[in-house]
């Protein structure tokens, strides 16, 4: 048979296909391997996105919109968590074990000697507040010498430079944006309330906003000699004595956690972040299987001639799978680069946020590591992957020949409907759950979660149900037609329906949650902010001036001293927030709860307000008494109301001010409210300026205070806002591809009523019409989801997340607004499909009849 | 931050650290005390020692320490030897100052050697506020858990009874030492010269201690009995810029007398011996003819160094003619700033045990 | 060169086992073409399957020079069809997204086979040089069929295998197509079977076979 290449008859050229025939393998003929074969499949495979651009297209926006938002926000995460790290890094944070008091006040240094005689490898710091220029910043202290070497990245000091740390004056290690915070040099010595501080050096390692001092000058800065805050526990180098036998009880050991403190306080915000994240990037893969959906419908008979030319089964499915790997490693590298760019220009608002809400200090520059770069591309190839799935098992599963069975798309469709509504009623079973026993802030997201879930899987047989109802009602022949065929397009459009779907009832959720939130701190904020103008001296010295110079003018009706005291409660730090007796307060101070006569039994000193984030972390109501660790001793109080402390990250409790002196005697002088007759206000905060040299930081009027807390709340949702924008953005495409997809394969439906004499312009407004009402449909039932979105997240997420709960309320407007967009978005989706079909050219329908197998 | 770095005892002593440590950690650390000793007292001959009041720290020195080696055996007749040193260092001179504006920083070593393992621990402290510090009287020198105490009826001419103890988490030791004998002044009468450039310390000791207690190696409590040395020396500048190291004998030989030998190598590879031979009456002679020397026979690779462990000591003018081994030639003190230091027993014209220890190397 | 014996086939409806083949012998000698008839539904399209490894056999064997085809797996099928068969279908089943000149060679190129000198002979024989840059959507069937007739001989194989090649042209052009391919099949001397209904068409080949009742009469 080795006739049959050489073909006698033929003039084929023997060099190029005459095969030696080896024995075994008969006809093993190409001399170039399956590397180059694969290549000539994938050729082919690829011709199909040539002449199909707009697919392609489609395929990428959806993998480039998923990979960049999903990017995007674990850059923004991971940004912050490297400055979490940094902060914890700084001597021992919660990485640590340590020694605390067990009133978690401070303790005499003794307890350290005695501990360290006993064998126990401790080191000491302590910890304060300063206040330079205005503003506070937390001083640290440390014993470098004996600090485990294991706590974090401490600075490394050498001889000399410990030398230069422990000797007076010492120095005051600072992080390079701290120095520029304070807009003073390495060398120099700040003020604060009348001491001068050691000199300034920079430590890169440090976080932000903190001062690292030795313990010793620590102790004098803040005038508390021989006092210590914890005792960082390092290895134990050898036997030791019982806790109990050197301390009693005076002392209480804190295991280390791999969390840090700003990372549990601020995971219900990275957890939001994520959540979006998530959702942009489940949104963009439904565009992904839709677009992946539809060039595989369309490749099918491609396929089964390249089966037929002899490309093997695994071939086949090995190249489409490098195909769908090439096409989401070029789009995973795009989506990165936007994602790169949507995280810079969303971190600016991220970082106000979290400074706002919980004092954490986020650099402004992103800096990523190779892991994200990595991370994306993997994400990318996953998603196409996942999206892919139903595809490629369906390539893989193919038969070479065509087995030519219709399938009843009516009961196929049914049985979809009740399986997906089956798991949907499963899912929902599974958020009642949730709601009825979970407790936690996870939980409450796995609420969302669920109810997101079950919501859109049982869209469908929502529209279902309402598209068949219409089929009952009408009339004439191309209503029934309309409604039926509108049932028969559902499986097409429903992955871009529950898109369109998630992201509306979120924006309406967060809307809502947002729009509540404003309205209730506006209110609140008028409540709070009462006093005319407020102040904020250098000093206790400039202060007790200031006041002084006030007394003298007529126009000031009321001078208002504030203070604030550090201490902790419950093993957490919180404020002692010190109110002066008067009516100022008593008429306006806003309480959410309070005991009969509450202002006037805070006069004597035995009695608090405690916050509401407080109130609810330590489970205090009215009535409860707690003991506060002060210096002089603790100090019992009995609760008598409780207030909002919207965005504070510290528990706190209010007291009267004179009896805060008195039992935090060290508590700066230097905050001080005033009543001003109307009017008046602005020529003293300008004379106040110019007599004692104060700056727009140290004194503003209430308006100016207003408005910064606004812009401070603004911001904290603007992030929120952005990527509620983008996931409707992505809804929207997905709804466009799917609706682009969808056009071609309708047409042999449509092709049949133009024959029989509807027009084309006709048909394209009963598509238009008919998009419209599914969308229609599907927004209707997005604002009940979303309103149940927004209730979640008022009286569950940010109860558990922030500590406070908010009152419900639903804005009409917005909601119509959604409606409105919804629908505009669907006309946009719609309308190029629809053109299209409008301009088509007759021949391109009656081919329709020709082709059709 | 963690990393103070103070000094082993004889790495001042000999500038050798510099080189072990690469030039680099010394010249850092330790940089001034090769300058004029701003501020601190100077070391000169013919100071008057007042005992118990120099058994405590003279912080008008930069540098002093508390060191006490002893030779053990169990019952089986195991040999074993124990190290408890305390360093004190000044960063800047002047009146003492309590709490945490204190002068001193603190360093402790301890150690327990047998034939087959050498457990070494070290720890640091800041004076001024009680973790560290040393007490003439009642004696008691500590830091953490570490301490040399003086028991009922301590004689401060004995520097005796003693209870020393340390512990790790390897190993540990409660040892009580007692004397009947005065201690020794060192040197000159006490002053022990380092150079011919004016470099010297004050130095004393007591060697004639005898021990017994428990040592705990691995967890396995083991009694002992046997032979202990004290070296107290203090100085502000001990050092010559170009002394490299520093080979250091302690010696207990038959009929209770006691050498005391010790040769400072110096860059240009020239080097200095000196000592002191200590009769049973406590009668200290220093040793300086020109015929004494002492060699190295064997050599030991540890820590990626070659450390002479073994050697030969020749004092003609005393008949003295001996090789000395060490217990275990791994007694490498890995420490913030290493160096070897272990028992050795010797054998030749006089036989007898003793300890040894080699810095810069 | 092409040796069926004893072949059978059966399919597996809700209600009953149908046997479609019942026994199939059939020989294709080098160089020889053979039609093969049959009325609806008679078997010759499975028989045609079969014999191009789309399909598997229940029993008998079938022989290709010397691979026993019956025997190979998917795989070893595939490499069959790419090295040694030509398939030609009733639908064209070209590759819409190539053009004329890339349908034309993909095969070859894929069975590492091709030949510049014959692809240049085939272009002209099937009058395809000024169709090269088209898309099959833009040939009329005629054209197409001729394309696909082009892309199964390109490879040289050892038999084309045709499945009602011109079922859907008009009589001109399918007298013309299956001119075009009983003369390639004698340029390149391979074997050739077709599958027809019509009389006329099967007159024109070496030999006619039909397939009654499943098996040949």
């Amino acid at each position: 048979m080795s006739r049959a290449f050489s073909s006698e008859v033929g003039s084929g050229s023997r060099e190029e296909n005459a095969p030696k025939q080896e024995s075994g393998a008969p006809f093993r003929s190409d001399r170039n391997g399956k590397g180059s074969r694969a290549l000539w499949i994938l050729a082919v495979m690829l011709s199909h996105w040539r002449r199909h651009p707009m697919q392609l297209a489609t395929l990428l926006i959806g993998l480039i919109s998923a990979t960049a938002l999903w990017s995007g926000v674990q850059a923004l995460n991971q940004q912050a968590r490297n400055a979490y790290d940094r902060a914890a890094a700084t001597f021992g944070g919660s990485r640590t074990a340590m020694l605390v008091g067990k009133d978690s006040a401070t303790f005499p240094q003794k307890l350290f000697v005695d501990l360290r005689r006993a064998g126990w490898p401790v080191s000491p710091t302590l910890e304060g507040r300063v206040q330079i220029d205005g503003r506070i910043y937390r001083l640290l202290g440390v014993e470098p010498v004996t600090l485990p070497s294991e706590v974090g990245t401490a600075p490394a000091i050498g001889k000399a430079g410990l030398q230069s740390f422990i000797s007076p004056p010492g120095e005051m290690l600072v992080a390079p944006e701290t120095l520029h915070d304070l807009a003073l040099t390495e060398g120099a010595r700040p003020q604060t309330n009348g001491v001068t501080l050691p000199p300034l050096r920079v430590q890169p390692e440090l976080a932000p906003g903190v001062l690292v001092v030795d313990i010793g000058i620590a102790q004098a800065i803040l005038k508390m000699p021989d006092q210590v805050s914890r005792l960082l526990v390092g290895k134990f180098k050898g036997p030791h004595a019982t806790l109990e036998s050197v301390a009693g009880d005076r002392l209480r050991l804190v295991e280390p956690s791999a969390e840090t403190d700003l990372e549990r306080l601020t995971d219900s915000f990275h957890l939001n972040l994520t959540a979006f994240g998530l959702l942009s990037f489940f949104v963009g893969l439904f565009i992904v299987n839709s677009a992946i959906g539809l060039a595989f419908e369309q490749r099918l008979p491609m396929l089964r001639t390249l089966r037929a030319c002899g490309v093997s089964a695994r071939m086949l499915n090995t190249v489409l799978v490098i195909e769908l790997v090439s096409i989401a490693i070029v789009a995973g590298l795009i989506g990165l680069v936007c994602g790169y760019f949507i995280a810079a220009a969303l971190l600016p608002n991220v970082a106000a946020s979290l400074r706002g809400l919980y004092g954490a200090q986020i650099p402004g520059e992103l800096s990523l590591k190779p892991v994200w770069w990595l991370a994306g591309i993997a994400i990318s190839i996953l998603g196409a992957l996942a999206a892919a799935a139903a595809s490629l098992a369906k390539a893989i599963r193919m038969p070479v020949l065509t087995s030519a069975q219709p399938q009843a798309w009516r009961q196929a469709q049914r049985r979809w409907l009740m399986m997906q509504s089956a798991a949907a009623i499963a899912v929902f079973a599974v958020a009642a759950g949730l709601i009825r026993f979970g407790d936690s802030l996870l939980a409450g997201f796995a609420v969302l979660a669920a109810l997101m879930l079950g919501a859109a899987l049982i869209l469908p047989m929502i529209l279902e149900i309402a598209l068949s109802l219409g089929e009952r009602i009408a009339r004439r022949p191309v209503g029934i037609w309309f409604w039926a065929d509108g049932r028969q397009q559902l499986s097409g459009l429903s992955l871009a329906l529950m898109a369109l779907l998630l992201a509306l009832a979120v924006n309406v959720g967060v809307g809502t949650m947002v729009n509540s939130f404003s309205r209730t701190f506006l209110v609140w904020l008028d409540g709070r902010l009462a006093a005319d103008v407020y102040i904020n001296a250098a000093s206790d010295a400039q202060a007790t001036k200031i006041k002084a110079w006030l007394r003298e003018r007529p126009e000031v009706e009321a001078i208002l001293p504030g203070g604030r005291a550090d201490t902790q409660f419950g093993g957490a730090p919180i404020e002692v927030l010190g109110l002066p007796d008067h009516a100022t307060y008593r008429d306006n101070w806003p309480l959410l709860e309070s005991s009969a006569n509450a202002w006037v039994r805070l006069r004597p000193g035995d009695t608090c307000f405690v916050s509401e984030q407080l109130s609810r972390r330590m489970k205090l109501g009215l009535g409860d008494r707690i003991e506060v660790p002060a210096p002089g001793g603790t100090w019992p109080l009995e609760i008598v109301g409780i207030y909002a402390d919207y965005g504070n990250p510290k528990g706190q409790i209010a007291v009267n001010f004179a009896a805060l002196t008195r039992h935090f005697p060290q508590v700066p002088m230097t905050r001080i409210g005033l009543r001003v007759a109307p009017g008046k206000i602005a020529p003293l905060i300008a004379a106040l300026q110019q007599t004692f040299g104060l700056d727009d930081r140290n004194v503003a009027d209430q308006a100016t205070m207003k408005a910064e807390s606004k812009r401070i709340f603004n911001r904290t949702f603007s992030v929120t806002a952005a990527l509620n924008a983008f996931t409707l953005g992505v809804a929207g495409v997905a709804l466009l591809t799917s609706l682009l997809t969808l056009a071609n394969s309708r047409l042999p439906q449509l092709a049949p009523l133009w024959a029989i004499g509807l027009t084309r312009r006709r048909l394209a407004a009963l598509e238009l019409l008919k998009t419209m009402a599914v969308a229609l449909i599907t927004a209707l039932f997005a604002l009940p989801l979303g309103l149940l979105v927004a209730w979640c997240l008022l009286v569950i997420v940010n109860v558990k997340a922030f500590g406070w709960r908010l009152p419900f309320h639903v804005f009409p407007l917005q909601l119509i607004e959604l409606l409105a967009v919804a629908l505009v978005a669907a006309l946009c989706a719609a309308a190029l499909p629809v053109a299209r079909l409008a301009r088509m050219q007759p021949a391109s329908l009656i081919k329709i009849f020709v082709n059709e197998r | 931050m963690s990393a103070s770095r103070p000094i082993t005892r004889r790495a001042f002593a000999g500038g050798a650290l510099a080189l072990a440590l690469g030039g680099r950690s010394f010249a850092q650390g330790f940089a001034g005390l090769g300058e004029a000793a701003d501020g601190f007292a100077q070391v000169t001959p013919g100071r008057q020692f007042v005992f118990p009041a120099d058994h405590g720290p003279h912080p008008e020195f930069r540098i002093e320490w508390w060191y006490v080696t002893a030779n053990l055996v169990d019952a089986a007749g195991a040999a074993y030897g124990a190290q408890w040193t305390l360093f004190r260092q000044a960063m800047t001179s002047g009146v003492r100052v309590e709490g945490w504006a204190n002068q001193q920083v603190w360093m402790g070593h301890a150690a327990v050697t047998s034939a087959a393992t050498h457990h070494v621990a070290e720890t640091f402290a800041r004076g001024g506020v009680g973790q560290a510090d040393v007490i003439a009287t009642p004696f008691q020198a500590w830091i953490d858990a570490w301490q040399l105490r003086g028991l009922d009826g301590f004689d401060a001419q004995t520097v005796a009874p003693l209870e020393l103890k340390a512990a790790a988490n390897d190993f540990s030791y409660a040892l009580q030492l007692k004397a009947d004998r005065p201690l020794v002044l060192q040197g000159d009468h006490g002053y022990s010269r380092k150079s011919d450039r004016g470099q010297a310390s004050y130095y004393y000791s007591q060697p004639f201690f005898t021990v017994s207690g428990t040592i705990t190696i691995d967890g396995k409590p083991i009694g002992v009995t046997g032979h202990a040395w004290m070296d107290r020396e203090w100085s502000s500048q001990p050092l010559a810029p170009d002394q490299t190291g520093w080979d250091w004998l302690s010696l207990h030989l038959p009929g209770d007398e006691k050498l005391m030998l010790y040769r400072l190598r110096q860059k240009d590879g020239r080097e200095n011996l000196f000592g002191n031979w200590i009769t049973p009456d406590s009668r200290s002679t220093e040793i300086a003819a020109p015929g004494n020397s002492i060699t190295p026979t064997v050599t030991t690779e540890i820590a990626g160094r070659k450390l002479p462990t073994s050697w030969r000591v020749t004092l003609p003018e005393r008949g003295l003619a001996i090789e000395t081994t060490p217990l275990n030639p791994k007694s490498w003190m890995g420490t913030s700033f290493p160096y070897w230091e272990g028992p050795i027993r010797f054998s030749g014209s006089h036989s007898g045990i003793g300890y040894l220890e080699m810095t810069g190397y | 060169m092409l040796r069926v014996t004893g072949l059978t086939k059966s399919y597996r409806t809700t209600s009953e086992n149908v046997a479609v083949l019942r026994g199939v012998d059939l020989v294709v000698a080098n160089g020889e073409s053979v039609a093969l008839s049959g009325e609806s539904g008679s078997g010759k399209s499975t028989l045609l399957h079969l014999i191009a490894g789309l399909d598997a056999a229940d029993s008998g064997e079938i022989r290709l020079a010397d691979t026993l085809v019956s025997g190979l797996g998917d795989a070893g099928r595939a490499e069959l069809r790419r090295d040694r068969l030509g398939l030609v279908f009733q639908q064209f089943n070209l590759i819409p997204s190539l053009t004329v000149a890339d349908n034309l060679v993909f095969q070859s190129r894929i069975a590492g086979r091709h030949d510049a000198t014959w692809h240049d002979e085939l272009v002209e024989r099937l009058g395809l040089q000024s169709l090269l840059k088209r898309y099959p959507e833009q040939l009329s069937g005629g054209q197409q069929q001729r394309v696909a007739i082009g892309r199964a001989l390109a490879p040289k194989p050892l038999l084309l295998l045709a499945d009602e090649p011109t079922g859907n042209l008009d009589e001109d052009t399918a007298d013309e197509v299956l001119a075009l391919a009983r003369d390639l099949v004698a340029r390149t001397g391979c074997g050739f079977l077709m599958v027809t209904h019509s009389v006329r068409l099967a007159a024109t080949l070496d030999r006619q076979v039909t397939l009654h009742a499943g098996v040949i009469a």
